[in-house]
């Protein structure tokens, strides 16, 4: 029973996690039916970001809590600002001129961009810092300082919820929460909205489409940005290929909630995570990807259009 | 149509027959005449003296060169022991390079080319090589068919010799001829599977969690060492395959919790994610300690975890010996050794010497210069002591001495804990 609870536990946290990632996923592709291959791996670039800053602010576990207090959130925020810009600014000269072009175009553009910030990613594991191994070893993974605290909040019980977990849990739900009032309750979301359902209604209302969609690859980025350090936060290792991975969890978690749906994304991360628990406990790691994603068809066999997602969202 | 074929058939069998013609014309050079030297050695036999060479083909450009270097020192000492005699014969010493600049590394097409040139060379008799496994699997079918003994100081991947122990084709891929042709006098890498059920028995585990990242190398490894552990009753409460890629354990590792082992093996490199079994382990508050193979023997292995995360409860196996824990005619070669050039070998060093002394030994016992009978006697090789103490070949060509390290993570950095061996 206390291994059943630590692994609901786990799955949990792992997949307020993968939600976090869903989001940028499931925004650009609700305004733009665009599966942005590339978000996996500008989440990664902004972990190496993250773990730069940690290296340069020279931060480790024994740092003291005050000093983290205040660096945490200014890497956050250093963090959701690169990955915000770079993926407005993929917008702006990747495929913003590919809007009228087929849906295909942006999306071989998408897995370009994909690649290329993979090969980046390898470059910058490969700098000269002590958090990267002096660049011995550029491929090999990169241990992120456990800057939070494993306390147990359960004290001596073998179950354990940790202040780290909490911190996770706490944070992606604040952010959750912030980014849906931003969308139902703003003038720019519902503008958001409008268009996703049908910009060219949407340009007649007189709304400036392309700075719509700017905004929406703006606030994608900036959420993986956020992910990007909580991830680094959480699992303590980061690779350059390890955006291929969370944005095929992420994804899956996006379609699995009704794709453009955002508590959808969330829900999807969170079955995600559950499932992967679960399945490592009582069916077996080496079966994990098998049974998880044999789950995930068989929801989608019965609700093609996700747990959230609306039958009939008519694009013309 | 046929007229082609016949007419190409002819064409062939005249360019086999050119070689073989002139390989008979000088009796010297027996036994040395590309594909049919096997037959033609058996049935002949070579000279009785004169001047054979030994060629060595070790990457000797780029980052690979300090262990090399290391190797070829041994060779040449050994040599200078021998006064450069085998038997009856002078023997010639050649250090060819195998990697090219424009790789900085080993290079398939100077390795191809290598072997083919010793194949050529009536008198080279032996082949001491590779470093690189990815370069024996090149050269190892090349000189096997031509019946040349070749001598491993550094190769270790399993599937070159072991069946079962790579792919499905390997290792007879490696041996056209249908004899042994390969003979390594370093330990392979399955058998630190093995050497790692014995030592964590020793460290006192009675019960051991085995986990594997699913491919060639660590699989092979964790299977090998779960059987050792059944054979010398260590219990392995489980065994499990994880996904390497994936982005943390922390679920399996809970579930490994509920069994309380003493030991969790991973059989898997940094690559695999080793850092973060590492890290999860002591996340979940499991506190089993760790062992791994030398695929987690690098630094960014511990830059992976967190060195915190490793001290004191990570034990890493590893295939070599280190020189400064050699003993008898060991020590007594790294004394030589430091005298003839004035620095310490690299772990290498020892087996390039090592290598050389069973050449030596194969030809003064062949008495022949004849490729097929040195190859046999290398195969019948056997010594009551070495600088890597007494060893033989077994079914496979693989040396049958195994003495490894164990290594332990200490302040961030491995330790020398402990010489394993497979008694």
């Amino acid at each position: 029973m206390e291994t059943f609870a630590q692994q609901i536990i786990l799955g949990l946290v792992n997949g307020m996690v993968f939600a976090l990632i869903a989001l940028g996923y499931t925004m650009v592709y609700g305004i733009l039916e665009l599966i942005n291959f590339a978000h996996g791996d500008l989440f990664m670039l902004a972990s190496f970001l993250a773990l730069t800053l940690v290296g340069m602010l020279g931060l480790d576990a024994a740092s003291s809590g005050a000093s983290l207090a205040i660096a945490i959130p200014g890497i956050i925020v250093i963090c959701v600002v690169f990955a915000g810009g770079l993926n407005w600014v993929v917008d702006r000269l990747v495929y913003r001129p590919l809007r009228g072009a087929p849906k295909l175009a942006p999306l071989v553009s998408a897995i370009g961009v994909s690649f290329m910030f993979m090969n980046l990613g390898l470059f910058w594991g490969g700098l000269p810092m002590d958090v990267f191994g002096h660049g011995t070893a550029a491929a090999a993974p990169k241990g992120f300082p456990d800057l939070l605290p494993g306390t147990n909040l359960l004290g001596d019980s073998s179950l354990r919820i940790t202040v780290k977990d909490l911190v996770v849990v706490l944070s992606s739900l604040a952010v959750m929460l912030g980014l849906f009032l931003f969308v139902t309750r703003t003038r720019l979301g519902k503008a958001m909205r409008a268009t996703a359902q049908n910009p060219t209604a949407a340009r007649l209302m007189g709304i400036d489409v392309d700075r719509v969609i700017g905004a929406t690859f703006l606030m994608g980025g900036a959420l993986a940005g956020f992910a990007a350090v909580i991830y680094g936060l959480y699992i303590n290792t980061i690779h350059f290929q390890m955006g291929y991975q969370n944005g095929l969890y992420a994804f899956t978690a996006a379609v699995l909630g009704g794709i453009g749906n955002i508590p959808g994304a969330v829900l999807g991360g969170l079955v995600i995570g559950l499932l992967r628990a679960l399945s490592d406990q009582y069916v077996g790691a080496q079966w994990q990807q098998a049974v998880l994603f044999g789950i995930l068809i068989a929801i989608l066999v019965f609700r093609p259009q996700g747990l959230f997602g609306s039958t009939a969202r008519e694009k013309v | 149509m046929l007229a082609m074929k016949n007419l190409a058939a002819i064409s062939m069998a005249l360019a086999l027959a050119i070689p073989l013609g002139a390989c008979k014309g000088s009796d010297k050079d027996k036994g040395a005449g590309g594909g049919g030297s096997g037959e033609a050695g058996g049935s002949g036999g070579g000279a009785s003296s004169g001047t054979i060479k030994i060629v060595s083909s070790l990457p000797r450009t780029g980052s690979g060169n300090a262990v090399s270097g290391a190797m070829v020192n041994g060779i040449r000492l050994a040599l200078a022991e021998a006064k450069n005699k085998a038997g009856a014969f002078t023997i010639v010493y050649e250090d060819w390079d195998d990697a090219s600049a424009k790789k900085g590394d080993w290079d398939p097409e100077v390795e191809a080319a290598n072997a083919d040139k010793a194949v050529k060379d009536p008198n080279v008799m032996a082949y001491i090589g590779t470093y690189n496994s990815g370069a024996a699997k090149i050269s190892m079918p090349v000189l096997n068919r031509a019946g040349l003994v070749m001598i491993s100081p550094g190769n270790t991947y399993s599937g070159l010799t072991k069946p079962g122990m790579g792919e499905s084709n390997e290792p007879d891929i490696y041996r056209p001829s249908g004899k042994l042709g390969f003979f390594r006098v370093v330990p392979a890498d399955d058998l630190q599977g093995a050497m790692g059920a014995r030592w964590m028995k020793q460290l006192g585990a009675k019960t051991v969690y085995v986990l594997d990242a699913r491919d060639l190398y660590g699989r092979g490894i964790a299977d090998v060492f779960e059987q050792t552990a059944g054979d010398i009753g260590l219990r392995v409460v489980g065994r499990e395959g994880i996904d390497p890629r994936a982005q943390e354990y922390k679920s399996v590792m809970t579930k490994i919790k509920a069994t309380n082992p003493d030991f969790v093996y991973f059989g898997g490199t940094t690559q695999n994610n080793a850092g973060q079994v590492a890290k999860d382990m002591l996340a979940v508050g499991l506190t089993a300690k760790l062992m791994a193979p030398d695929g987690c023997f690098d630094s960014a292995f511990i830059q992976a975890s967190g060195a915190e995360n490793l001290n004191g409860r990570t034990f890493i196996t590893f295939g070599g010996v280190p020189p400064d824990k050699l003993t008898g005619l060991g020590a007594t070669f790294v004394k030589n050794y430091r005298a003839a050039y004035g620095k310490d070998p690299e772990a290498y060093g020892v087996y390039g010497y090592v290598a050389a002394q069973v050449a030596i030994a194969a030809i003064a016992k062949a008495g022949s210069k004849d490729r097929e009978a040195i190859r046999a006697a290398v195969e019948a090789y056997k010594t009551e002591d070495s600088a890597l103490g007494p060893f033989s070949f077994d079914k496979n060509g693989d040396t049958t001495m195994a003495v490894m390290s164990g290594n332990e993570v200490k302040e961030g950095k491995f330790e020398f804990k402990t010489l394993l061996s497979n008694e």
